[in-house]
């Protein structure tokens, strides 16, 4: 493997880790869906680099497609909805 | 000053200790694996001929373990039944009416998804490809449809809808049932049809996921209606 392959690489794997503690600690739940997204995509990316365009292709179009589009569809019906936030305030 | 709550302390040293002893352990067993593992690529390549495809993934996924796909394809049906017990369709208002480009393009993208999803269950007989990945394209092109024209595809339920969400795993089981019938074991496919047979299955589980997909994305039970 060549030098560039390990850059490549690594810098995939940071940005998918990244991504992935974005997802898991973001505070705006858009951020945390489109960084969601983006994951799948990487994640995708590294399929491909293991060799495995089959699951690759999966994670594309279901990872990055399918279930993003579905988060930003419950995201969109959460804004009409009454907020569960302030019931948690209202909690506190 | 920050106060020093000693029970903090404790939790923060015992999490420290946890990933410490967890890395360890997981560095220590990739260090552990052999470089190569053949798992059960040797005995999935000698049983190749008898497939009736030549991609390994679809080989395994509707043949050698056909069973579990057909379970999958069932438990997709069952998501769409939840969604649908949740209450009816209500395709949220449009904000504004799309633009002639963004009209224009989804009417020129849509064709040519399908077209591309078709290429890829052909292409899933003998490299990357298949009914999941063709069905999640297609999926796509009805979620785009409905994000961009909603009002002009009208999603209603009736005998076809239901016939197209049933298609997948119906086709599935009735191969099944018929390979029983004729004396084999279950989803044992005659070693000459076997490539016809899993095209078929995987032609019937691309609508069928695709359509399922798409409503997902809908969300809701769809109103009756007669034309469909």
């Amino acid at each position: 493997m060549s030098l560039l392959d390990w850059l490549f690489d690594g810098l995939l794997g940071l940005t998918m880790l990244w991504l992935g503690i974005r997802v898991v600690s973001g505070a705006e739940l858009l951020n945390t869906i489109m960084s969601f997204i983006g994951l799948g995509i990487l994640m995708a990316l590294a399929w491909m680099r293991l060799g495995a365009p089959d699951v690759a292709l999966a994670e594309a179009a279901l990872g990055g497609g399918v279930t993003g589009a579905l988060l930003l569809a419950a995201f969109n019906r959460l804004k009409d909805a009454p907020s569960v936030q302030t019931e948690q305030d209202d909690k506190d | 000053m920050i106060k020093t709550d000693p029970l903090r302390f404790i939790a923060i040293l015992l999490a420290l200790l946890t990933i410490v002893a967890f890395g360890h352990m997981l560095a220590w067993s990739l260090w552990t694996l052999p470089p190569e593992a053949a798992g059960l690529s040797l005995i999935v390549n000698e049983k190749m001929p008898e497939s009736g495809v030549d991609a390994q993934v679809t080989a395994i996924l509707l043949n050698f373990r056909s069973y579990d796909t057909l379970l999958e394809l069932v438990v997709l049906l069952v998501a769409l039944l939840g969604a649908w017990y949740l209450g009816k369709l209500h395709l949220p208002p449009q904000d504004s009416k799309p633009g002639l480009v963004l009209e224009g393009l989804v009417r020129f993208l849509v064709p040519v998804m399908i077209l591309v999803t078709g290429y890829i269950l052909w292409l899933g007989s003998h490299a990357a490809g298949g009914a999941f990945q063709a069905g999640a394209l297609l999926a796509g092109a009805g979620v785009l449809m409905l994000v961009v024209i909603a009002e002009k595809v009208a999603v209603r339920d009736g005998v076809r809808l239901r016939a197209l969400l049933v298609a997948g795993p119906g086709v599935f089981a009735l191969v099944a049932g018929g390979l029983m019938l004729s004396g084999k074991l279950m989803l044992q496919y005659p070693q000459q049809h076997a490539g016809s047979l899993i095209l078929l299955i995987e032609a019937a589980s691309t609508l069928t996921i695709g359509i399922t997909l798409t409503l997902l994305f809908a969300g809701g039970r769809p109103h009756r209606g007669k034309t469909d």
